[in-house]
């Protein structure tokens, strides 16, 4: 089926007229007609202009001119504003929103050739880490309990929709966006790839803010090669972000077939926390074989302040957002709830607009920003941010990787880690860190749990040296040869 | 540091959130409740240490201040939810 097919497969087809775009691109979009209304996983289909855009794309390949992602179907995150086309951040406050611009992400991506199928959901303004705070509703993952296959299991989150469409074979590849963790716990709840690169590789220009020093723009695929396929296509210098880096995007597909021999590895002790399930903490093991045997020195590791990395994040990224999220006044764009006076138009609008989660954030970020809090809560947040950052570096005066888990658990259930906000946070417990030392990090699908669910790996790299990344997550791909498939999928 | 009612409703203030006053006491627990866990953040020994902004280990980059884009105001209105020409429209705040 040409749903199953992977993006460099499917290139190759391409190039082969084995099949036209257009075909390829039908195939996607009648697996989201027959898919998507269970899995929730698109809040916008855009039929006709993926069709034009695949049409484009055979003329293109007929003229022999075949760039990158020519004719290959993507899902788009909708955090991340394409021109013309609807884009909410998950949230009832942008619902009436058409961005006038495109992002500098999605913007490359076209100009490689791709075709954006249409939005997929996520929690609003991305905050969340199951999909259940989109005010569109909860996406379901496709993959099910083996002992118990009527439970509901999140996607993950925030880019919940991105990771179920991937996964249900309703789209090649996706964007997605990992503040906290965001790309990463979502590919290891079902069962892909997700590379968040480095701060600064990919440009977060009209890209939704959610917490700017913290937000990555990074792609989801069924494969380590796609994923590589797709960063190389996103990344590079844009002008237009402040904090994006002038440096040359590397041939990352190239640095997947590297090899990790000779490579050093470190293993971070705190990782090893106390409550880890013991099967995470077995295929963790296992990924420890696997790249041994693959001719990686295996090296014990210190990150001391990890343990803090999660609070820190919980000061800091409410804080950003509450900065942020302050244009959303009912003014300018996005929705309005008319009251008294302009105070009251700004108090109703943003009551009405905004959901219990991002509520809740911004006024914590309020508060720990306010006159009196602010050193005790957000300076001293700062501080041990820059200790974390240490950590890391010194870790890699050492070694070349590091290897973690993904996620402290297998997907659950919806309605599940629901009653108290921190028992959801705890979720990003392994993810956190590289964002705030805005190091690079992959997921990549390494086993399955006890219940048939899929569990990832995660790989964390030195700045700006994703290509190191991909070698890693290559071998442990290689090793694991993880070919289960979710319930739900096209033509499953 | 524990929030009581006031502070709860102040921060709310600040933040232009409308608070309905049965929504006070729920908000103020869990509120509460983030900021307890946080409060583990009070046993790091932060002195001497520089705090740090950002992930982004380069200088800010500069730029000549040149108007490099604008002039349609089409497209920035196109989304206001009220306009009357040119201009967006809000409840009248000058008597």
């Amino acid at each position: 089926m040409l749903t199953d097919l992977t993006i460099a497969a499917a290139r190759d087809g391409l190039r082969a007229k084995d099949f036209s775009a257009v075909d390829l691109t039908m195939a996607h979009l009648h697996a989201i007609e027959a898919l998507n209304p269970r899995l929730n996983a698109f809040i916008t289909v855009s039929h006709a202009k993926a069709v034009d855009q695949a049409r484009a794309a055979d003329v293109a390949l007929a003229a022999g001119e075949q760039r990158a992602l020519t004719g290959i179907p993507l899902a788009i995150k909708d955090l991340f504003c394409t021109e013309g086309v609807r884009t909410t951040a998950g949230s009832k406050m942008l619902s009436p929103f058409v961005p006038p611009y495109e992002s500098t992400v999605t913007a490359k991506l076209l100009h490689d050739g791709a075709v954006f199928l249409g939005k997929a959901n996520l929690d609003e303004f991305a905050m969340g880490s199951s999909n259940m705070t989109s005010a569109y509703g909860p996406v379901e993952n496709p993959w099910k309990r083996r002992q118990d296959d009527t439970a509901v299991l999140v996607p993950g989150g925030s880019s919940g929709g991105s990771a179920a469409a991937v996964s249900a074979r309703l789209a090649m590849g996706a964007t997605g966006t990992d503040t906290g963790g965001s790309i990463r716990q979502p590919a290891s709840f079902c069962g892909l790839v997700g590379v968040k690169p480095t701060y600064g590789r990919c440009s977060r220009w009209g890209v939704v803010a959610f917490a700017s020093s913290l937000d990555h723009p990074g792609p989801f695929a069924r494969t380590v090669q796609d994923s590589a396929i797709l960063l190389r296509s996103m990344a590079g210098h844009d002008p237009k972000d402040s904090t994006s880096a002038n440096l040359p995007v590397p041939d990352f597909e190239a640095a997947c077939r590297r090899g990790v021999k000779g490579l050093r590895i470190g293993i971070p002790r705190e990782y090893r926390s106390d409550g880890m399930p013991v099967e995470i903490d077995a295929l963790w093991q296992q990924g420890i074989d696997w790249l041994r045997a693959a001719g990686a020195e295996i090296v014990d590791v210190s990150l001391p302040h990890t343990k803090y990395g999660l609070a820190t994040y919980y000061i800091v990224a409410p804080a950003e957002a509450s900065s942020n999220l302050a244009r959303y006044d009912g003014v300018r764009f996005g929705a309005r709830e008319n009251g008294g006076d302009l105070r009251d138009l700004y108090e109703r609008t943003r009551a009405e607009g905004f959901g219990p989660e991002v509520r809740r954030r911004i006024l914590i970020g309020t508060y720990v920003l306010s006159a009196g809090y602010y050193d005790a809560y957000y300076l001293r947040a700062q501080k041990i941010r820059a200790l974390i950052l240490k950590d890391f570096t010194d870790a890699f005066g050492r070694v070349d990787a590091l290897l973690a888990p993904t996620a402290p658990s297998a997907a659950f259930a919806q309605g599940e880690n629901m009653d108290d906000p921190i028992q959801m946070y705890l979720n990003d417990l392994f993810t956190v860190p590289a964002n705030l030392a805005g190091v690079p990090a992959a997921s990549v699908p390494a086993g399955l749990d006890a219940n048939g669910l899929p569990l990832g790996l995660q790989v964390i790299g030195k700045p700006f040296d994703e290509e190191t990344v991909f070698a890693v997550s290559t071998a442990i791909e290689q090793a694991a040869r993880f070919t289960a498939l979710p319930s739900l999928r096209a033509g499953g | 540091m524990s929030l009581d009612h006031a502070t709860v409703r102040r921060i709310a203030s600040l933040a232009r959130i409308r608070v309905e006053d049965h929504e006070v006491e729920p908000l103020c627990h869990e509120l509460n409740g983030i900021l307890g866990w946080i409060e583990q953040l009070n046993e790091v020994d932060v002195s001497g240490i520089a705090p740090l902004t950002g992930a982004a280990n380069m200088a800010a980059p500069l730029r000549e201040d040149v108007v490099t884009d604008g002039g349609y105001p089409e497209k920035v209105l196109a989304n206001a939810p009220e306009r009357i020409g040119d201009f967006y429209v809000v409840p009248k705040v000058v008597e």
